[in-house]
Protein backbone atom coordinates (compact mmCIF):
# COMPACT_ATOMS: atom_id res chain seq x y z
CA UNK A 1 0.00 0.00 0.00
CA UNK A 2 1.35 3.41 -0.93
CA UNK A 3 0.91 6.35 1.41
CA UNK A 4 -1.52 7.99 -1.03
CA UNK A 5 -3.94 5.10 -0.84
CA UNK A 6 -5.12 5.80 2.66
CA UNK A 7 -6.06 9.25 3.94
CA UNK A 8 -3.61 10.34 6.63
CA UNK A 9 -5.35 13.44 7.88
CA UNK A 10 -5.56 12.10 11.42
CA UNK A 11 -2.01 11.47 12.55
CA UNK A 12 -2.51 12.57 16.15
CA UNK A 13 -1.51 10.07 18.82
CA UNK A 14 -4.44 7.96 19.97
CA UNK A 15 -5.13 5.81 22.95
CA UNK A 16 -3.75 2.35 21.95
CA UNK A 17 -6.11 0.59 24.38
CA UNK A 18 -9.12 2.27 22.74
CA UNK A 19 -7.79 1.28 19.32
CA UNK A 20 -7.66 -2.36 20.35
CA UNK A 21 -11.08 -2.23 22.03
CA UNK A 22 -12.78 -0.67 19.00
CA UNK A 23 -10.30 -1.21 16.17
CA UNK A 24 -12.66 -0.67 13.26
CA UNK A 25 -15.55 1.14 14.92
CA UNK A 26 -16.71 4.74 14.66
CA UNK A 27 -19.76 6.54 16.02
CA UNK A 28 -21.46 5.87 12.68
CA UNK A 29 -20.74 2.12 12.62
CA UNK A 30 -21.85 1.82 16.25
CA UNK A 31 -25.17 3.49 15.42
CA UNK A 32 -25.47 1.29 12.35
CA UNK A 33 -24.71 -1.81 14.42
CA UNK A 34 -27.38 -0.93 16.97
CA UNK A 35 -29.92 -0.26 14.18
CA UNK A 36 -29.05 -3.62 12.58
CA UNK A 37 -29.51 -5.45 15.88
CA UNK A 38 -32.88 -3.78 16.47
CA UNK A 39 -33.88 -4.74 12.92
CA UNK A 40 -32.86 -8.37 13.47
CA UNK A 41 -34.89 -8.54 16.71
CA UNK A 42 -37.89 -7.14 14.81
CA UNK A 43 -37.32 -9.66 12.03
CA UNK A 44 -37.34 -12.57 14.49
CA UNK A 45 -40.45 -11.19 16.23
CA UNK A 46 -42.42 -10.62 13.05
CA UNK A 47 -40.99 -13.54 11.10
CA UNK A 48 -41.52 -16.19 13.78
CA UNK A 49 -44.33 -14.89 15.97
CA UNK A 50 -46.41 -11.91 14.77
CA UNK A 51 -47.01 -12.64 11.08
CA UNK A 52 -49.68 -15.20 10.12
CA UNK A 53 -49.15 -18.51 8.30
CA UNK A 54 -49.70 -18.48 4.55
CA UNK A 55 -52.82 -20.24 3.25
CA UNK A 56 -50.88 -22.58 0.95
CA UNK A 57 -47.29 -22.55 2.28
CA UNK A 58 -48.38 -22.52 5.95
CA UNK A 59 -45.42 -21.88 8.33
CA UNK A 60 -42.94 -22.39 5.48
CA UNK A 61 -43.56 -18.81 4.33
CA UNK A 62 -41.61 -17.64 7.41
CA UNK A 63 -38.39 -18.89 5.84
CA UNK A 64 -38.92 -16.47 2.95
CA UNK A 65 -38.46 -13.49 5.31
CA UNK A 66 -34.78 -14.41 5.63
CA UNK A 67 -34.24 -16.32 2.38
CA UNK A 68 -35.36 -13.52 0.03
CA UNK A 69 -33.39 -10.72 1.82
CA UNK A 70 -30.29 -12.97 1.89
CA UNK A 71 -30.51 -13.58 -1.85
CA UNK A 72 -31.15 -9.90 -2.62
CA UNK A 73 -28.24 -8.81 -0.41
CA UNK A 74 -25.96 -11.30 -2.15
CA UNK A 75 -26.94 -9.76 -5.50
CA UNK A 76 -26.34 -6.27 -4.13
CA UNK A 77 -22.99 -7.30 -2.64
CA UNK A 78 -21.78 -8.76 -5.94
CA UNK A 79 -22.94 -5.68 -7.87
CA UNK A 80 -21.06 -3.45 -5.37
CA UNK A 81 -18.01 -5.65 -5.93
CA UNK A 82 -18.36 -5.15 -9.69
CA UNK A 83 -18.80 -1.37 -9.44
CA UNK A 84 -15.88 -1.01 -6.99
CA UNK A 85 -13.71 -3.14 -9.25
CA UNK A 86 -14.57 -0.94 -12.23
CA UNK A 87 -13.70 2.11 -10.12
CA UNK A 88 -10.30 0.56 -9.36
CA UNK A 89 -9.59 -0.21 -13.02
CA UNK A 90 -10.59 3.31 -14.08
CA UNK A 91 -7.41 5.40 -13.87
CA UNK A 92 -9.00 8.56 -12.48
CA UNK A 93 -10.53 6.78 -9.50
CA UNK A 94 -7.84 4.15 -8.97
CA UNK A 95 -7.34 3.51 -5.26
CA UNK A 96 -6.78 0.40 -3.19
CA UNK A 97 -9.74 1.49 -1.08
CA UNK A 98 -12.00 0.47 -3.99
CA UNK A 99 -10.26 -2.90 -4.15
CA UNK A 100 -10.82 -3.45 -0.43
CA UNK A 101 -14.48 -2.49 -0.69
CA UNK A 102 -14.79 -4.97 -3.58
CA UNK A 103 -13.13 -7.73 -1.54
CA UNK A 104 -15.15 -6.99 1.61
CA UNK A 105 -18.42 -6.87 -0.32
CA UNK A 106 -17.68 -10.14 -2.13
CA UNK A 107 -16.92 -11.87 1.18
CA UNK A 108 -20.15 -10.65 2.76
CA UNK A 109 -21.99 -11.55 -0.46
CA UNK A 110 -20.69 -15.12 -0.28
CA UNK A 111 -21.91 -15.28 3.33
CA UNK A 112 -25.42 -14.12 2.33
CA UNK A 113 -25.47 -16.37 -0.74
CA UNK A 114 -24.54 -19.36 1.44
CA UNK A 115 -27.36 -18.45 3.83
CA UNK A 116 -29.77 -18.11 0.87
CA UNK A 117 -28.77 -21.56 -0.40
CA UNK A 118 -29.21 -23.24 2.99
CA UNK A 119 -32.51 -21.52 3.83
CA UNK A 120 -33.75 -22.17 0.28
CA UNK A 121 -32.87 -25.81 0.71
CA UNK A 122 -34.87 -25.98 3.96
CA UNK A 123 -37.80 -24.23 2.26
CA UNK A 124 -37.53 -26.71 -0.65
CA UNK A 125 -37.79 -29.63 1.77
CA UNK A 126 -41.03 -28.17 3.12
CA UNK A 127 -42.55 -27.17 -0.21
CA UNK A 128 -41.21 -29.76 -2.66
CA UNK A 129 -40.30 -32.60 -0.31
CA UNK A 130 -36.62 -32.44 -1.37
CA UNK A 131 -33.63 -30.39 -0.22
CA UNK A 132 -32.15 -29.90 -3.68
CA UNK A 133 -32.93 -30.26 -7.34
CA UNK A 134 -30.87 -29.24 -10.34
CA UNK A 135 -33.34 -26.73 -11.73
CA UNK A 136 -32.16 -23.55 -13.43
CA UNK A 137 -32.52 -21.15 -10.46
CA UNK A 138 -30.80 -23.44 -7.97
CA UNK A 139 -28.06 -24.46 -10.39
CA UNK A 140 -27.22 -20.90 -11.47
CA UNK A 141 -27.26 -19.76 -7.83
CA UNK A 142 -24.85 -22.54 -6.84
CA UNK A 143 -22.65 -21.57 -9.79
CA UNK A 144 -22.66 -17.91 -8.67
CA UNK A 145 -21.72 -18.99 -5.14
CA UNK A 146 -18.79 -21.09 -6.38
CA UNK A 147 -17.66 -18.30 -8.74
CA UNK A 148 -17.31 -15.83 -5.87
CA UNK A 149 -15.53 -18.39 -3.70
CA UNK A 150 -13.09 -18.59 -6.62
CA UNK A 151 -12.88 -14.79 -6.67
CA UNK A 152 -11.95 -14.77 -2.98
CA UNK A 153 -9.38 -17.52 -3.58
CA UNK A 154 -7.79 -15.41 -6.35
CA UNK A 155 -7.60 -12.46 -3.96
CA UNK A 156 -5.59 -14.65 -1.60
CA UNK A 157 -2.88 -15.41 -4.16
CA UNK A 158 0.53 -13.77 -3.74
CA UNK A 159 1.87 -10.57 -5.30
CA UNK A 160 1.62 -6.88 -4.51
CA UNK A 161 -1.60 -5.20 -3.46
CA UNK A 162 -1.83 -3.63 -6.92
CA UNK A 163 -1.46 -7.02 -8.64
CA UNK A 164 -4.15 -8.47 -6.37
CA UNK A 165 -6.45 -5.54 -7.09
CA UNK A 166 -6.01 -5.67 -10.88
CA UNK A 167 -6.52 -9.43 -11.35
CA UNK A 168 -9.45 -9.65 -8.92
CA UNK A 169 -11.11 -6.58 -10.50
CA UNK A 170 -11.08 -8.25 -13.92
CA UNK A 171 -12.59 -11.44 -12.48
CA UNK A 172 -15.23 -9.43 -10.60
CA UNK A 173 -16.33 -7.69 -13.79
CA UNK A 174 -16.81 -11.06 -15.47
CA UNK A 175 -18.46 -12.69 -12.44
CA UNK A 176 -21.07 -9.94 -11.98
CA UNK A 177 -22.55 -10.90 -15.38
CA UNK A 178 -23.92 -14.01 -13.69
CA UNK A 179 -26.21 -11.99 -11.42
CA UNK A 180 -28.85 -11.19 -14.10
CA UNK A 181 -28.56 -14.78 -15.31
CA UNK A 182 -29.56 -16.04 -11.84
CA UNK A 183 -32.26 -13.42 -11.34
CA UNK A 184 -34.01 -13.97 -14.66
CA UNK A 185 -33.56 -17.75 -14.68
CA UNK A 186 -37.09 -18.15 -13.24
CA UNK A 187 -38.51 -16.26 -16.22
CA UNK A 188 -36.33 -17.72 -18.95
CA UNK A 189 -36.44 -21.42 -18.07
CA UNK A 190 -39.57 -21.76 -15.85
CA UNK A 191 -37.96 -24.00 -13.22
CA UNK A 192 -39.45 -25.67 -10.14
CA UNK A 193 -38.46 -22.58 -8.14
CA UNK A 194 -41.40 -20.21 -7.75
CA UNK A 195 -41.70 -16.89 -9.61
CA UNK A 196 -41.24 -13.53 -7.84
CA UNK A 197 -43.82 -13.50 -5.01
CA UNK A 198 -43.46 -9.80 -4.18
CA UNK A 199 -43.63 -8.48 -7.75
CA UNK A 200 -46.71 -10.60 -8.40
CA UNK A 201 -48.43 -9.32 -5.26
CA UNK A 202 -48.69 -12.71 -3.54
CA UNK A 203 -47.63 -11.25 -0.18
CA UNK A 204 -49.61 -8.59 1.67
CA UNK A 205 -50.27 -7.18 5.14
CA UNK A 206 -48.04 -8.45 7.93
CA UNK A 207 -46.36 -10.99 5.65
CA UNK A 208 -45.20 -8.23 3.28
CA UNK A 209 -44.16 -6.09 6.26
CA UNK A 210 -42.09 -8.97 7.71
CA UNK A 211 -40.29 -9.30 4.37
CA UNK A 212 -39.71 -5.52 4.35
CA UNK A 213 -38.23 -5.70 7.87
CA UNK A 214 -35.94 -8.51 6.69
CA UNK A 215 -34.72 -6.54 3.69
CA UNK A 216 -34.07 -3.34 5.69
CA UNK A 217 -32.31 -5.07 8.61
CA UNK A 218 -30.14 -7.22 6.32
CA UNK A 219 -29.21 -4.15 4.26
CA UNK A 220 -28.09 -2.29 7.41
CA UNK A 221 -26.20 -5.39 8.49
CA UNK A 222 -24.52 -5.63 5.08
CA UNK A 223 -23.29 -2.02 5.25
CA UNK A 224 -22.02 -2.57 8.80
CA UNK A 225 -20.18 -5.77 7.85
CA UNK A 226 -18.59 -4.27 4.71
CA UNK A 227 -17.41 -1.13 6.55
CA UNK A 228 -15.72 -3.21 9.25
CA UNK A 229 -14.33 -5.80 6.86
CA UNK A 230 -12.76 -3.27 4.50
CA UNK A 231 -11.08 -1.61 7.50
CA UNK A 232 -9.70 -4.97 8.60
CA UNK A 233 -8.40 -5.47 5.05
CA UNK A 234 -6.74 -2.02 5.22
CA UNK A 235 -5.01 -3.00 8.47
CA UNK A 236 -3.91 -6.34 6.97
CA UNK A 237 -2.44 -4.50 3.97
CA UNK A 238 -0.61 -2.16 6.34
CA UNK A 239 0.83 -5.14 8.21
CA UNK A 240 1.96 -6.68 4.90
CA UNK A 241 3.73 -3.43 4.01
CA UNK A 242 5.42 -3.32 7.41
CA UNK A 243 6.67 -6.89 6.91
CA UNK A 244 8.01 -6.00 3.47
CA UNK A 245 9.72 -2.84 4.78
CA UNK A 246 11.29 -4.84 7.60
CA UNK A 247 12.55 -7.54 5.21
CA UNK A 248 14.08 -4.88 2.95
CA UNK A 249 15.75 -3.18 5.90
CA UNK A 250 17.21 -6.50 7.08
CA UNK A 251 18.49 -7.27 3.57
CA UNK A 252 20.13 -3.81 3.36
CA UNK A 253 21.76 -4.32 6.75
CA UNK A 254 23.11 -7.69 5.59
CA UNK A 255 24.49 -6.02 2.45
CA UNK A 256 26.16 -3.28 4.50
CA UNK A 257 27.90 -5.86 6.73
CA UNK A 258 29.37 -7.65 3.67
CA UNK B 1 -46.78 -23.44 -4.09
CA UNK B 2 -48.62 -25.83 -1.75
CA UNK B 3 -46.56 -27.22 1.13
CA UNK B 4 -46.19 -30.99 1.32
CA UNK B 5 -45.91 -30.97 5.14
CA UNK B 6 -48.23 -30.08 7.98
CA UNK B 7 -47.52 -26.90 9.96
CA UNK B 8 -46.15 -28.77 12.97
CA UNK B 9 -43.77 -30.76 10.75
CA UNK B 10 -42.57 -27.51 9.15
CA UNK B 11 -41.61 -25.76 12.38
CA UNK B 12 -38.19 -27.45 12.91
CA UNK B 13 -37.17 -26.39 9.38
CA UNK B 14 -38.36 -22.84 9.99
CA UNK B 15 -36.51 -22.56 13.30
CA UNK B 16 -33.40 -24.18 11.80
CA UNK B 17 -33.35 -21.62 8.99
CA UNK B 18 -33.34 -18.72 11.48
CA UNK B 19 -30.72 -20.39 13.69
CA UNK B 20 -28.43 -21.09 10.71
CA UNK B 21 -28.83 -17.57 9.31
CA UNK B 22 -28.27 -15.67 12.54
CA UNK B 23 -25.58 -18.10 13.66
CA UNK B 24 -23.60 -17.79 10.42
CA UNK B 25 -23.79 -13.99 10.35
CA UNK B 26 -22.99 -13.75 14.06
CA UNK B 27 -20.00 -16.09 13.76
CA UNK B 28 -18.65 -14.16 10.77
CA UNK B 29 -19.00 -10.80 12.55
CA UNK B 30 -17.43 -12.17 15.74
CA UNK B 31 -14.46 -13.63 13.86
CA UNK B 32 -13.93 -10.40 11.90
CA UNK B 33 -13.94 -8.22 15.02
CA UNK B 34 -11.61 -10.64 16.82
CA UNK B 35 -9.19 -10.42 13.88
CA UNK B 36 -9.45 -6.62 13.99
CA UNK B 37 -8.66 -6.55 17.71
CA UNK B 38 -5.72 -8.88 17.18
CA UNK B 39 -3.97 -6.77 14.55
CA UNK B 40 -5.04 -3.24 15.54
CA UNK B 41 -2.22 -2.74 18.05
CA UNK B 42 0.40 -3.51 15.41
CA UNK B 43 -0.94 -1.02 12.85
CA UNK B 44 0.25 2.62 13.08
CA UNK B 45 -2.47 5.26 13.61
CA UNK B 46 -1.87 6.78 10.14
CA UNK B 47 -3.13 3.52 8.63
CA UNK B 48 -6.25 3.67 10.79
CA UNK B 49 -7.66 7.03 9.64
CA UNK B 50 -11.14 6.18 10.92
CA UNK B 51 -10.03 6.08 14.59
Amino acid sequence: MTPTDTPTSDTSPIDPAAAVRRPTGTAFTRALGVASLVGIVWLVLFGLFLSPNDASQKAGVRILYIHVPSAWLAYLAFIVTGVSSAAYLFKRTRSLTWDRIAGASAEVGVLFMGVALITGSLWGRISWGIFWTWDSRLTTTAFLFVTYIGYLAVRGLGGSHQQRARRSAIIALLAVLEVPLVHFSVKWWRPLHQQESVAEGKLSGLMLFSLFVGIVSFTLLYVWLVLHRQRVLAMEDSLDDQGLDQALAERRAEGAQV
Amino acid sequence: MIAVMSTSDQLPYVVASYVVTLGAIGAYAWRMLARARKIAAKVPPKDRPWT
